[in-house]
């Protein structure tokens, strides 16, 4: 009886976590991508019947035969689309290499400092992140209005005698990715630069190397697992990310997130934003399997 | 050798006033008297009195509470499992598609997490509202606390639950008398990371939401498109208040949790 409870709880450990993600997680991504291959109808779902099991097998087949992929040729035929992918794929590069650029020195700097503070530091890096994304986006646009705070100052300073046009431009995308993301940056980079055995650089100074080469040739490369993470963490959400283009971009800005919002919430047409969706979620899935990868192996050396 | 250089203290003094200063000042903002959120014109705790009498804005901080509460309790327990399952049975089938639907949450676009998910509760006829947001915001969030339990069980001493387990205690009582107090911790950061997280959604929540479940975040984005004002400048700091506390009272208990294993552990090697 107890062996048998045993097991139970073994399997169900598994199982519930297992079957909560298959339905709520893996599930709808097929939904989508059958919506993308349905037809917009003005109806209420804003798309014609998906499965009708009534009907049983055959009926399955009716509708196998009925997919289109309509919605994917409109994808392809207005350029507004492609150049949506690409300017978001563009964007979250150029905002994740800014990011890796400040974040690096942060994190460095932090695995050098005397390990009485350390924690102090770690909280406050991990603070921003438990604090809203929304609000510290908001918080940006007051700063880069052109009567903003940031013009004020660069003004009384007399550094610059014209406002700064920063809000509504790509500037201000870049600045609000680098600032929201920043933490997932640092984070990882920090654990491996922590884990490091100092003497190590200490050895290559010995043998003569300098300080900037012994961190090109030693430190960099060993923190290499965490700058690859962070740079995951930063780019993949990143590239859908809808919050940042929307309160921060201006009008002519494209980004693949806000193009689904729109097309989705003003223009209510299902299939095509299901069919936006699956064409970034399979841009994506090479990157999200990489990250996922790397995941899974670090945690199999941490055991 | 010295480590801490000049050049470490200015990059990390620059990195933290870069994260800290628009907080700041948005804060400090929230207590202008003027209606312009750019120009200072003295001091003033006006806005908070005005925000008391926000109707709308009440409501959907109870409903963001709720919303909250719930799904982060769920979201703990599913994500506590689902650590267990990661650490605990390296071998099972479909494990990779396991270990693929914890970790693609944590950084899929949130435009297509909300876009599946009401397409979802449409296809099964669920309307959408109250309940469909919370499922939501379970199904996101409990791959944040499998994540941070998963951490600490993989730095768990396993010869404690193996000495319960050869003493007669049965999986469950193990789980519950041996392992659940020694993470319990890393839970409890797991349920407050997961309640900040639902707390602070927008896109997810936009889409799964309907008719009478406005969350706050919702309620915030649409007067922000309409312009900045103090007002949404004083509910960002009451927010940024909460979670600051909430994060200080998780740091203090998990920080005295661990002083008192430290002198536990000292205790038992002392007999």
């Amino acid at each position: 009886m107890a062996k048998l409870g045993s097991a139970l709880f073994n399997r169900l450990v598994i199982i519930i976590p297992y079957a909560w993600l298959l339905f709520f997680f893996l599930i709808p991504f097929f939904i989508v991508i059958r919506i993308s291959l349905s037809e917009t109808a003005v109806a209420m779902p804003p798309y014609l019947p998906v499965f009708d099991l009534a009907s049983g097998f055959g009926g399955i087949i009716d509708n196998i035969k009925q997919f289109s992929i309509d919605n994917y040729i409109w994808l392809t035929e207005d350029a507004l689309y492609a150049k949506a992918y690409i300017s978001s794929l563009w964007i979250a590069g150029v905002s994740t290499f800014l990011t890796l650029l400040i974040a690096y020195p942060v994190a460095y700097g932090m695995a050098q400092a005397p390990n009485t503070i350390r924690p102090t530091l770690l909280m406050l890096v991990i603070l921003p992140f438990w604090t809203s994304f929304l609000i510290r986006v908001y918080a940006w646009i007051a700063i880069l209005k052109p009567e903003g705070l940031l013009n004020q100052l660069l003004l009384t300073l007399g550094v610059i005698d014209q406002p700064l046009i920063i809000l509504n431009t790509n500037w201000a995308i870049y600045i609000g990715i680098v600032y929201s993301y920043l933490p997932f940056m640092v984070l990882p980079i920090y654990s491996s630069l922590e884990k490091m055995d100092h003497s190590l650089t200490e050895a290559a100074q010995d043998l003569g190397c300098t300080p900037i080469r012994a961190f090109w040739r030693v430190t960099f490369p060993l923190s290499l697992p965490g700058v690859v993470a962070g740079c995951m963490l930063v780019f993949i959400p990143a590239v859908g990310e809808f919050v940042i283009p929307d309160l921060l971009g201006g009008s002519e800005t494209l980004m693949i997130g806000k193009t689904l919002w729109n097309e989705f919430n003003a223009n209510r047409d299902w299939p095509v934003s299901a069919a936006v969706a699956t064409i970034l979620l399979l841009i994506l899935v090479v990157p999200i399997m990489f990250f996922q990868h790397a995941q899974s192996k670090a945690d199999a050396e941490g055991r | 050798m010295q480590r801490w250089s000049r050049f470490n203290i200015a990059s990390i003094v620059l990195g933290f006033a870069f994260l800290y200063l628009p907080i700041v000042l948005l804060v400090v903002f929230s207590f202008n008297e003027s209606k312009l959120v750019t120009v200072w014109a003295g001091f003033s705790t006006k806005w908070y009195v005005q925000l008391f009498h926000n109707q709308a804005l009440l409501d959907a901080a109870w409903v963001t509470i709720r919303v909250g509460l719930i799904s982060a309790t769920v979201a703990t327990v599913l994500g506590t499992l689902a650590a267990l399952a990661m650490t605990r049975y390296t071998r099972f089938r479909g494990r990779m598609l396991f270990s693929g639907m914890i970790y693609a949450p944590l950084v899929m676009p949130e435009v297509i997490t909300g876009l599946s998910m009401l397409l979802l509760f449409v296809a099964i006829g669920f309307d959408r509202g109250f309940w469909t947001l919370t499922l939501a915001h379970i199904t996101f969030t409990m791959c944040f606390v499998a994540v941070v339990v998963q951490s600490r069980l993989l730095s768990f001493d396993r010869s404690i639950e193996e000495a319960a387990m050869d003493l007669g205690a049965t999986p469950v009582a193990t789980f519950l008398q041996v392992t659940l107090p020694v993470i319990a911790p890393a839970v409890f950061s797991g349920w407050v990371l997961a309640f900040t997280l639902s707390l602070d959604d927008l896109v997810i929540s936009s889409f799964t939401s309907g008719p009478g479940a406005t969350t706050l975040p919702m309620r915030i984005y649409s007067q922000v498109r309409l312009g900045v004002t103090p007002e949404i400048n004083a509910v960002c700091t009451i927010l940024i208040g909460i979670v600051a506390i909430g994060v200080l009272i998780a740091s203090v208990v998990s920080r005295s949790r661990e002083i008192q294993r430290v002198k536990d552990e000292q205790a038992a090697f002392a007999h």
